[in-house]
């Protein structure tokens, strides 16, 4: 029997149902448009057009009801810390966090300040953090495709376990 | 006008309510008793020669040395007419520290006074409005007071955090 790949045109393509899938997510990332400190500041420039998030179908969002991804970027204190928590559940699912820089990370150096939070993850779910002080763009794009790895791992048809195919973990 | 030349017009004004001048300091300042501020305040407000118009800050400090524990509120006064200012000081006890506003001299003061209330429990009698400005309005304690305790937990998320250091100790 010939192989279906073989049998096609050109502009054909085969995959997974699961692979198209994550495919589209991973590939349109809607972040919200959401800075607490200085780090909104480097986020800003990493969304604008020399580290251009855009190229990977990443565009900022004003509301979270229409984004996948929320950066945390910047110093959280403890009365943002429960805004911070209602945007969250204001997303809907699947939804990721990057924690950008010290601060969100675990209070960074404010850690010892009374109104400071000690880290996003104390608040949310977390599934990337990104060192730094405030962390370069090209670090934060970094962060972005470890978050693209994450859903292009995630099985949505076949929940069968995949860890053993899993390639990316850097 | 000069500071001392300041000085020597309240003291004639309100003798024996005010003492402790120091005129060689970038910012001179003298002690008011805490039943006169409002007077003298008033007084370096209205006065033509003294035109002390603007309240520039109004803060506090907790000074907690032995045999000498006291909460001082520390008055900046500006006068742009005049090109001049001084520092008013008023000592309180440490425990229940209590003074009369000044917000109706200068309107400035609702604000000031707010924050040194929210960040030292100082409580201005007569104040129209005296809630906590920064901190969320369920914070227990004053912070910037020396004696102050962190809570183990503020609404549900932690406030400890163990350094890295005894992580990887472990």
């Amino acid at each position: 029997m010939q192989p279906l790949l073989n049998s096609l045109p050109e502009t054909v393509f085969t995959t997974k149902v699961d692979e198209l899938l994550n495919w589209g997510r991973a590939s349109s990332q809607w972040y919200m448009l959401f800075g607490l400190a200085c780090c909104a500041i480097e986020l800003m420039q990493t969304g604008g057009p020399r580290a251009d998030l855009d190229r990977f179908g990443c565009v900022p969002r004003a509301t979270p009801r229409q984004s996948d991804l929320m950066i945390v970027a910047g110093t959280l204190t403890y009365k943002m810390a429960k805004r911070t928590k209602l945007l969250y559940d204001q997303m809907p699912d699947p939804k990721y966090v990057i924690s950008m820089g010290s601060c969100s990370n675990c209070g960074g150096l404010f850690q010892i300040a009374y109104s400071v939070c000690k880290g996003v993850d104390k608040i949310v779910p977390v599934d990337v953090y990104v060192p730094g002080c405030p962390p370069r763009p090209e670090a934060l794009t970094e962060g972005l495709l470890r978050v693209q790895d994450k859903m292009m791992r995630e099985r949505w048809l076949v929940k069968a376990p995949a860890a053993k195919e899993e390639r990316v973990g850097t | 006008m000069q500071a001392q030349e300041i000085y020597n017009k309240i003291e004639k004004q309100f003798p024996g309510k005010v003492g402790l001048f120091r005129g060689d300091v970038f910012d001179p300042h003298l002690n008011v008793d805490a039943g006169a501020i409002v007077d003298v305040c008033r007084y370096l407000r209205d006065d033509a020669e003294t035109a002390f118009e603007v309240l520039s800050d109004l803060t506090a400090i907790d000074w907690t040395k032995k045999d000498d524990e006291k909460i001082q509120v520390v008055y900046h006064l500006f006068s742009y007419a005049k090109r001049h200012q001084i520092v008013l000081k008023v000592d309180l006890p440490r425990e229940a520290p209590r003074i009369a506003t000044v917000e109706g001299i200068w309107k400035a003061a609702n604000w000031f006074e707010r924050e040194v209330f929210d960040l030292f429990g100082v409580d201005f009698a007569g104040h129209s409005d005296l809630r906590r400005i920064m901190l969320p309005e369920d914070w227990v304690g004053h912070p910037l007071r020396k004696d102050y305790v962190e809570q183990e937990e503020y609404d549900g998320i932690s406030t400890q955090r163990a350094p890295l250091v005894d992580k990887l100790l472990k």
